[in-house]
């Protein structure tokens, strides 16, 4: 068994939001194609434990960044499907943003000789 | 962040996640099945890859929730359902609190009313005025208006007297009624507006009888006039004599007397009219009872005194004759001379109260952590399944703040349904005297803080067992593995509290032994079989030589009725009736300069008939009683006390025959020594005391005083119905002298009967505390006893190891309690008289008691060690 425990733990506050967000920016979802979703894009490296993903979601609704709404999906399920918002479009912006200064600085002080900048 | 929908839409949003994270699972099942899994494999997975929905599901509502708020709601649900798992402890704990809590509520409500409230005036704050006592700088009219003009520290200053007695006639009925005289601008300096009609001012006044003008308080007028407007502008009598009601004073109004409701308000300047035998025009009388006003802006408290006190030493200069000055005290309106013995009486009580409080959070203290212990495997297992000690800890205090609350919440109701009943006591017959109790927020809050405290006093006792708790340890060993040998918090707080108790019952024993001894300590006359009567010949339209010739013809017809064997009279009130009494300086008889500082002494002064040590039942030692011939027209004798003849005279048998002066000058002879009494209240010292006859100085206003062994009821009738025959308008009571001294022994009673409750609360929370103690250490030992039961121990045996600890303690704590009891009581002999703890009869007493409590507290406990069945209790374990 894979110690998904641990890589969940690896995350820091808010990467996960900001992931969750990214993903709604380019379609709508519901939770499971977008626990599929991210785990696909980052190559299975973020193995993120399925379920905090509804934590994450609950914070992004109750600050109206995204909004949901029940609905049948293509495959015919019933399912809670997830739209960023203006507001939400505007914070994941701002979080890019000051992310990749964070980035940034840990990967100069990381790596002191080469300039990663891109 | 507006918060309302998701207090209303929460659980919609919750069931919106459940469902989805249901078909989250479903889904990846579906998925991983159709990748080739089993179902239940594909299950398994599913869940797994999920993570614990419950952790899940809770984080994700969590967004939603007020996170402390909610978290400790969750606490406090947790705590109500297991303290309804214990509802023996619950209640128990739970009454003990709502006791301890409720009597510290009624306390703070008299401080209250007492202490804390000013009178219900505007700018009550710096309203100062004179304490009753500072005899007679301050207490004749003249002086007053002295004081009034020459001083500089007040804004303006009124002052007011009492109209008792009086007969209000509306012409349909007189009824006897009370009331304040006072100087023309009371209510100006008080700065009251009336409810309707209009008060009297200083501009009304113009000399003796000169404002025949009438004020009506708002309670009676409510009662006795139904509320009725028309009256403003009417007339009544008052005393025979026509008054216009001019107005009704407000409603919260009351007069410049916190425990004492006037019915109405009348101009001083026409209280002779009255009777009140206090002429405004002479300096040496003591008819004011208080000077008051408000300061002028930047005056202290203490310039004023030293003002009125320069004042003071002019007017003694000015009038050496009927002056004496002493420092004048200045206080707050509203309790004068009370004010040192309310405060010390209220703060005595506070202390008992906290200490009730102490030592029933002592006793919770011990229960929780008795608790705490026997829960060691549940906390120990919570521990060990990853929950912080701070959440554990929080859980205990939730707990302990519930069981606080209810108890306060009890306590609360409790205390004002008593200060309700106590507002409207009237603590002695016919005196317009109460206490001004109302419960209101600020109690409620006092009550909740205190509630709240007491709560977490006793709810941190088992911290320390918490914090230390090892829970691998703990589930390995079971509960019952340490048995405290060493000294543990318990045992100090069952210490503390017995010796809070012991306190308590040493007090209010010595209380209750005071309060017997001064029943039957000797006041110079026999209270029992002596019958009183105040009439006022004055209500009936007596004046001038009429009244003593009219009281003569009532003391003869009081000797007629069958069975009294001794008849007097005594003008105004006798001796410990309403702690009043008046004092005059005495000179010796070669002094030459009469001036007031120079008096030999100043001792009570009594008008008397011939007859009335006979009816008083005071024993004559020497020479003879008053008679009918020491009229006007003889030479002034006297009868003085025993303390007047050895101080002035050296002895009992010197002082007969020998000669003293009085202020006017007056050579008094004296032909009689009687014993010496108590005459104002009952702690003072011995006072020298003389008798006069009320022939030389008559007063409309007299107690009639009766000797008979019949029932006090009947000798009553028969002489209200002789008072009728003599004058059918005259009304008139009769009450047994004993009754009336319930006045003076007001204070101890009330002083014994407070430490009495405050005493029994103690004792039933030692007993508590004792028992919970004793059942604590038995039910953890029961294994120990029937080990040692089956080795072959004796009863005697097992009962030493059973309650040999608690008993110790109980020692212990009972003799610390004794020895604190014994320097509290101290305090006490201010207000109960011959209050004394060096009493082998109290000593004795709280042994005993303490003594008794204990084997009350330990009697079930002890039988549970004893009926030990050794066999039964090893198989189960």
């Amino acid at each position: 068994m894979p110690m998904t425990q641990n890589s969940a733990r690896d995350l820091f506050p808010g990467a996960l939001e900001m992931m969750v967000l990214e993903s709604l920016r380019r379609q709508p979802a519901h939770g499971y194609a977008l626990v599929q979703h991210i785990q696909q894009r980052s190559n299975n490296l973020l193995q993120v434990e399925e379920g905090s993903l509804y934590p994450a979601l609950q914070r992004l609704l109750k600050a109206k960044l995204v909004k949901a709404e029940w609905g049948v999906s293509s495959t015919n399920r019933r399912v809670r499907t997830y739209e960023i918002t203006g507001a939400g479009l505007r914070h994941l912006e701002q979080e890019i943003s000051s992310f990749e200064r964070m980035f940034e600085g840990i990967s100069l002080v990381l790596a002191p000789g080469k300039a990663t900048t891109r | 962040m507006n918060w309302t929908p998701n207090i209303f839409g929460r659980s919609r949003i919750y069931n919106d996640l459940s469902e989805e994270m249901l078909l989250h699972i479903e889904e990846k099942t579906e998925q991983l099945m159709s990748e080739g899994m089993s179902r239940e494999e594909a299950e398994r997975s599913a869940r797994l890859a999920f993570g614990n929905r419950t952790v899940m599901e809770e984080r994700s509502r969590e967004v939603w929730q007020w996170p402390t708020l909610e978290s400790i709601w969750g606490d406090v649900r947790l705590a109500s359902r297991q303290l309804r798992k214990s509802p023996g402890f619950t209640i128990a704990a739970v009454c003990t609190l709502a006791l301890a809590i409720g009597a510290n509520a009624v306390v703070f409500g008299i401080m209250d009313g007492l202490v804390l409230r000013p009178l219900n005036v505007p700018q009550a704050e710096s309203l100062y005025g004179t304490q009753y006592g500072d005899n007679p700088t301050w207490r004749s009219y003249p002086n007053f208006l002295d004081l009034r003009d020459r001083n500089r520290s007040f804004e303006e200053l009124a002052s007011f007297n009492f109209a008792l007695g009086v007969a209000v006639d509306t012409g349909k009925d007189a009824v006897i009624a009370n009331g304040f005289a006072a100087t023309g601008n009371y209510f100006d300096v008080l700065r009251v507006h009336p409810y309707i009609g209009r008060f009297f001012h200083a501009s009304d006044e113009h000399g003796p009888d000169s404002a025949p003008f009438v004020v009506l308080a708002y309670g009676y007028w409510h009662s006795r006039f139904q509320d009725d407007r028309s009256i403003v502008g009417g007339t009544v009598l008052l005393n025979k004599h026509p008054y216009t009601i001019i107005g009704v004073a407000p409603p919260g109004f009351q007069g410049t007397l916190m425990f004492v409701n006037p019915d109405f308000f009348m101009p001083i300047v026409n209280q002779d009219q009255l009777g009140s035998g206090y002429p405004t025009g002479r300096r040496d009388t003591a008819e004011i009872f208080e000077v008051f006003g408000h300061l002028k802006p930047g005056v202290t408290p203490a310039q004023a005194m030293a003002d009125v006190d320069s004042v003071g030493t002019y007017l003694e200069k000015t009038y050496p004759k009927e002056i004496a000055h002493r420092s004048t005290i200045l206080d707050r309106e509203g309790l004068t001379s009370f004010t040192n013995g309310a405060h010390a009486f209220v703060a005595g009580l506070m202390l008992l109260a906290g200490l009730i409080l102490l030592a029933a959070c002592a006793n919770l203290g011990s229960l929780f952590a008795a608790r705490a212990a026997d829960r060691s495997r549940e906390v120990a297992l919570r521990l060990a399944l990853g929950s912080s000690r701070k959440r554990i800890l929080r859980q205990l205090l939730t707990e302990a703040v519930l069981i606080s609350l209810a108890g306060g919440t009890l306590g609360v109701l409790g205390s004002v349904v008593l200060l309700r009943r106590l507002s409207v006591w009237q603590p002695i017959a016919g005196a317009p005297i109460h206490l001004p109790v109302t419960p209101d927020a600020k109690l409620y809050w006092f009550a909740l803080v205190l509630a709240l405290a007491s709560g977490f006093l006793f709810g941190i006792v088992p911290v320390r067992q918490v914090l230390r708790a090892n829970p691998y340890e703990i589930v390995k060993a079971g509960s019952g593995a340490r048995i405290g040998r060493r000294v543990t918090v318990r045992d100090v707080l069952l210490v503390v509290q017995i010796a809070i108790c012991a306190v308590l019952v040493t007090s209010s024993m010595v209380a209750v032994r005071g309060l017997v001894r001064s029943l039957h300590s000797n006041f110079g006359f026999e209270p029992s079989n002596t019958m009183l009567s105040s009439v006022n010949l004055a209500t009936a339209g007596y004046s001038g030589d009429q009244v003593p010739a009219m009281q003569r013809r009532m003391i003869d017809a009081m000797k007629t009725i069958h069975g009294v064997e001794a008849a007097g009279l005594v003008n105004g009130y006798p001796p410990l009736v309403y702690g009043a009494g008046t004092k005059e300086s005495v000179f010796k008889e070669d002094a030459g300069d009469l001036k007031a500082a120079n008096a030999a002494i100043m001792p009570y002064r009594y008008d008397i008939s011939p007859g009335y040590f006979d009816a008083a039942g005071t024993s004559l030692l020497a020479g003879r009683s008053l008679s009918w011939h020491d009229d006007k027209n003889a030479p002034a004798v006297a009868v003085i006390n025993r303390e007047f003849a050895e101080k002035i005279f050296g002895s009992v048998t010197n002082a007969v025959g020998r000669n003293y002066k009085l202020q006017d000058g007056t050579r008094v002879q004296v032909v009689g020594v009687v014993e010496n009494g108590k005459y104002q209240v009952l702690t003072e010292n011995q006072e020298p005391a003389m008798f006069l006859s009320f022939l030389r100085s008559p007063l409309s206003w007299a107690y009639f005083v009766v000797r008979s062994k019949r029932d006090p009821q009947e000798i009553a009738a028969a002489m209200r119905a002789k008072i009728r025959e003599v004058d059918t308008g005259l009304p008139a009571d009769a009450q047994s002298w004993t009754s009336l001294l319930d006045t003076v022994l007001f204070p101890a009673r009330v002083a014994t009967m407070a430490l009495g409750v405050l005493g029994m609360m103690g004792a039933v929370l030692s007993i508590t505390g004792i028992f919970g103690m004793a059942a604590y250490s038995v039910s953890k030992r029961m294994r120990e006893l029937g080990i040692r039961t089956a080795l072959g121990a004796q009863r005697k045996e097992i009962l030493q190891a059973a309650l040999g600890r608690p008993l110790k303690l109980l020692a212990f704590g009972s003799a610390a309690g004794l020895l604190l009891g014994i320097f509290a009581t101290k305090v006490l002999a201010f207000i109960v008289y011959q209050a004394t703890p060096r009493d082998p009869l109290v000593l004795s007493g709280v042994v005993l008691a303490m003594l008794i409590l204990g084997l009350i507290a330990t009697w079930i406990p002890a039988r549970r060690a004893l009926s030990v069945n050794p066999l039964i209790l090893l198989r189960e374990e």
